[in-house]
């Protein structure tokens, strides 16, 4: 048999944004009937490579072969022309159309537009990769792996043979994922290259046949999944074995801080986001929670910082000093603040929300407290010592406290802003996904970061997405799964398993380890 | 890499050049951008002018310089219809800072020309000069502040445009205009003519000898008012924040309405104030043409400055003195103002375009090539 030729090989690609160098002589090469995972923390460039060979990035420098012939993709049209079709992490999809109306969305058949046919072609697809799809199912109503479902078939419709994906299994449960994978090795077997982007090692592990590693942009090297193991790709991935290793404290003299019953809220589209949520936040402790992406994580932290509207339902704050018990609810985070109530806040958004992404790093640390004093004026000289403090402290890789923050990388922007909500000496600390796109030793900065303040008597909040961390890191797990509290569990005992399970439950039932904090009346 | 496998596979479709965005520039290179960007307009205006009309190009720019220098009344001129732009670019800027798209400048100034010119008309002669002179000022203000503060209002009640609301105003205010001259002036020719023109009351006082010196004098006040407004001020940073991201300022508890609503306003405001300086201090009289477009050319002062007022300065004087230019032009050389506007057209088009050769790099097919190997 003569030697296989790559079904596309990448030689030398280079591609730079500005300052950051995203992928620097990159070579890789995929093979028909493999899946390849390219494997790589958040921002070593997997997402960028992979969008250059869809088309949406043209590179700076170096060549890609398709079947041995040299190639140019300039245009997304070039990438479906050569075979290739990419499934983005966020879906690229017309809400009020039907599964097979997106599916045929943009495509230019000469003969007439049959609704039905199409349909039945969808459905040809489905039976042979064992999709479950209804393709006159509108996409507002489907859930998020139905959509990616959609996303797969897309491209498999447009006669792919060369799959990207990035990061699908992100957003989707541990059961969600399985159905996923048995897919992928169909696709596999039916002689298609499948190319996955991740950075969860388990999945890498369980679902491909080799392993191109990235490492800050820079390509590391391709093993055979069957001949390594957990620890050497962590050492590819990230240079050096790390451990998490966080020396977590038993709570101490755990005082009710934030106590939350009820609580409504339904969104602007008049969707309900959050339903009769109830649990207790105590000073001492990290309560984690899990959920999938979406499930309302989001309007749970904005409510409490008053950012979101509720309905019914309370939200009482209990001040350590005066031991008055305020009603957060429905307060603006102006309110908030005069009652004296230290609440702080990472959002997951930072640079939409917890920063200014074109204005400078002492400038943005005067977010927080630009109102202060009576002159019209603004007092420029202490966020700027605090921007100096935070630059040392945490070891922000900056030119200067006058640099834009958008210009800094993702683990900087988020040290500046963890950094900056520090420093109100809060009493409650709330931090969604403060690690989401952090490189490995970014984000232990910041879980010791949580760690100390919890260390410190805060009553922290962490909504995070990896549940191994939040089985080290965190006191307690509350688990909220469609705006409902799933559970709540005792994060010493609780197994991935269980939280999983949780995480994918509609209806509220009491939690496996519940204890008593949260109890329904 | 093997060079030969390169030149087997020539039958590329590869872009002749693509685009890369810079990673920074010194301000000198910036500079050096611009000024060569200027001094390719002027060369291509040059071919243009002697391939149109066979003229020396010299002769051209020397006339065109002479628009604005050759008198001390030319001279003067240039500074008063400099400041004029300049005031409605300052009253546009907070505005557009806050990505308020006020394009209703040109309204709001006739607004309050208007008002005041009524003032001028009804009261005329029965209040002493100076208190009639703060009355037209209370009044132009408020019309300002009241025309700019209706499309800020909706907006922040109900989130509608404020581009075309804005613009919309503009034509509300021209024909109100329209109708008060009908009114004012029996005979039906509808034009107003100069007011008060025997006994000077409701004009400003001659300073200096000058007619425009108190004009000037206060749009100047007002251009270092305005950096510092923007710049050091609670008010600033908030315009800023508010501009930049919605959310965040939310998210700190900044009422993005109120913001929103004051900062429109404050825009109105000083619209209102060129009116005043129109009617006060140079014009006397109104017409729906008064504000002659400034309103929007005022859009692209501010842009052109990245919304410094110190650099606006700079970009109104060069607007104004390509206007003047390009009049001169049309009238010593007896061409039509087309081409005195073609002109003028090509600079401003060179200027905007040399910014984005300051932001991004362009890199040519083979360059690329020898950069991969």
């Amino acid at each position: 048999m003569p030697v296989p030729v790559p079904a596309i090989e990448l030689k030398n690609i280079t591609k730079t944004f500005g300052p950051i160098v995203a992928n620097k002589d990159v070579c890789l090469s995929a093979f028909r009937g493999e899946i390849l995972a390219l494997l790589g923390e958040n921002g070593s460039g997997k997402t960028t490579l992979m969008n250059m060979i869809a088309g949406i990035y043209y590179p700076d420098a170096g060549q890609i072969f398709i079947d041995g012939q040299e190639v140019v993709i300039a245009s997304p049209k070039d990438a479906f022309r050569y075979k290739i079709g990419m499934i983005h992490q966020h879906f690229k999809l017309v809400d009020v159309f039907s599964a097979a109306e997106n599916i045929v969305l943009g495509l230019q058949e000469s003969e007439r537009f049959d609704l039905a046919k199409v349909n039945e072609k969808v459905r040809t697809i489905s039976e042979t990769y064992g999709f479950e799809i209804d393709p006159t199912k509108k996409i507002y109503e489907m859930s998020v792996s139905e959509k990616q479902t959609v996303e797969i078939i897309k491209v498999l419709y447009r006669g792919a043979d060369i799959l990207i994906l990035d990061e699908p299994t992100a957003v989707l449960t541990p059961q969600e994922t399985r159905k996923l994978f048995a897919v992928l090795r169909r696709m596999r077997d039916a002689g298609k290259a499948v190319i996955i982007i991740t950075h969860k090692l388990h999945e890498v592990l369980a679902l491909s046949d080799k392993v191109a590693v990235l490492r800050k942009g820079v390509y590391i090297g391709t093993v055979l999944t069957k001949d390594t193991n957990e620890n050497e790709l962590t050492e590819m991935m990230v240079g050096k074995k790390v451990s998490l290793n966080i020396d977590r404290a038993e709570p101490k003299d755990p005082q009710d801080r934030l106590t939350v019953k009820d609580l409504d809220a339904v969104s602007r589209e008049g969707i309900k986001v959050l339903d009769d949520v109830s649990f207790v936040a105590r000073s001492g402790e990290i309560l984690g929670i899990a959920g999938i992406a979406g499930s309302g994580q989001r309007e749970l932290l904005e409510a409490i910082a008053g950012l979101q509207k509720v309905g019914s339902g309370s939200i009482i704050y209990h001040d350590p000093k005066t031991g008055v018990d305020e009603d957060l609810r429905n307060k603006t985070p102006l309110e908030i603040r005069d009652l004296g109530v230290r609440l702080s806040f990472v959002p997951e958004d930072r640079l939409g929300m917890g920063l200014v992404g074109d204005m400078d790093i002492a400038d943005n640390m005067m977010l927080r407290s630009y109102t202060k004093g009576h002159s019209v004026f603004l007092e420029r000289k202490s966020p700027k010592t605090l921007a100096e403090q935070i630059i040392k402290q945490l070891e922000v890789v900056t030119p200067g406290v006058s640099t834009p923050v958008r210009r800094l990388s993702g683990g900087n922007v988020q040290k500046i802003l963890v950094g900056r909500e520090i420093a109100a000496a809060p009493t409650v600390f709330m931090a969604a996904y403060p690690v989401r796109g952090l490189d490995i030793n970014s984000s232990y900065m910041i879980y010791n970061l949580l760690n100390a303040q919890k260390e410190s008597g805060v009553a922290v909040i962490f909504v995070g997405e990896d549940l191994d961390v939040l089985l080290e890191l965190c006191d307690r797990i509350m688990v909220i799964g469609s705006g409902r509290i799933t559970g709540i569990v005792d994060a010493r005992t609780a197994t991935k398993e269980e939280i999983g399970l949780l995480m994918t439950k509609s209806e509220h039932i009491e939690g496996l380890h519940e204890e008593g904090g949260a109890k329904h009346e | 890499m093997s060079e030969a496998k390169d030149n087997s596979t020539q039958k590329l479709h590869e872009p002749l050049l693509h685009i890369v965005k810079r990673a920074g520039i010194s301000r000198p290179k910036a500079w050096l951008i611009r000024l060569l960007a200027i001094l390719l307009a002027l060369v291509l205006n040059a071919l243009i002018i002697y391939w149109l009309t066979g003229l020396n190009p010299i002769a051209v720019y020397k006339t065109m310089i002479d628009g604005s220098f050759s008198t001390k009344r030319k001279f003067w001129v240039l500074l008063q219809n400099t400041a004029m732009l300049l005031c409605i670019a300052l009253a546009v800027t907070p505005a557009f800072k806050m990505r308020f798209w006020n394009l209703g400048a040109e309204g709001q100034v006739l607004i309050g020309a208007l008002s005041s010119g009524a003032l001028m008309f009804y009261i005329g002669d029965k209040l002493p000069s100076g208190v009639l002179i703060l009355l037209m000022l209370v009044c132009a203000l408020i019309s300002g502040i009241i025309w700019a503060g209706i499309p800020a209002l909706f907006k922040a009640r109900f989130g509608t445009n404020e581009t075309l609301f804005t613009l919309m105003m503009n034509y509300v205010a021209i024909q109100l205009v329209n109708t008060m001259i009908a009114v004012w002036v029996p005979s039906g020719s509808g034009v107003l003519g100069i007011m008060n023109s025997k006994t000077n009351t409701g004009w400003l006082p001659t300073i200096f000898g000058q007619k425009y010196a108190i004009n000037i004098i206060v749009v100047a006040v007002l251009t270092v008012f305005m950096f510092i407004y923007l710049k050091y001020s609670k008010h600033g940073y908030e315009i800023a924040v508010v501009g930049e991201s919605e959310n965040t300022a939310r998210y700190i508890g900044i009422n993005v309405r109120k913001v929103v609503i004051r900062t429109a306003a404050l825009s109105g405001c000083i619209a209102g104030l060129a009116g005043f300086l129109l009617m006060a201090g140079s014009a006397h009289t109104v017409s729906s043409t008064i504000a002659g477009g400034n309103g929007f050319t005022a859009v692209l002062v501010s842009w052109l400055a990245k919304f410094n007022p110190f650099v606006m300065v700079l970009t109104s004087a060069l607007i104004e003195f390509l206007q003047k230019g390009a009049g001169e032009i049309a009238q010593a050389f007896r061409l039509s103002n087309d081409i005195a506007d073609i002109a003028t057209g090509i600079i401003l088009f060179f200027i905007i375009g040399s910014e984005f050769f300051i932001n991004y790099r362009v890199i040519f097919r083979h360059k690329a090539h020898k950069e991969g190997k």
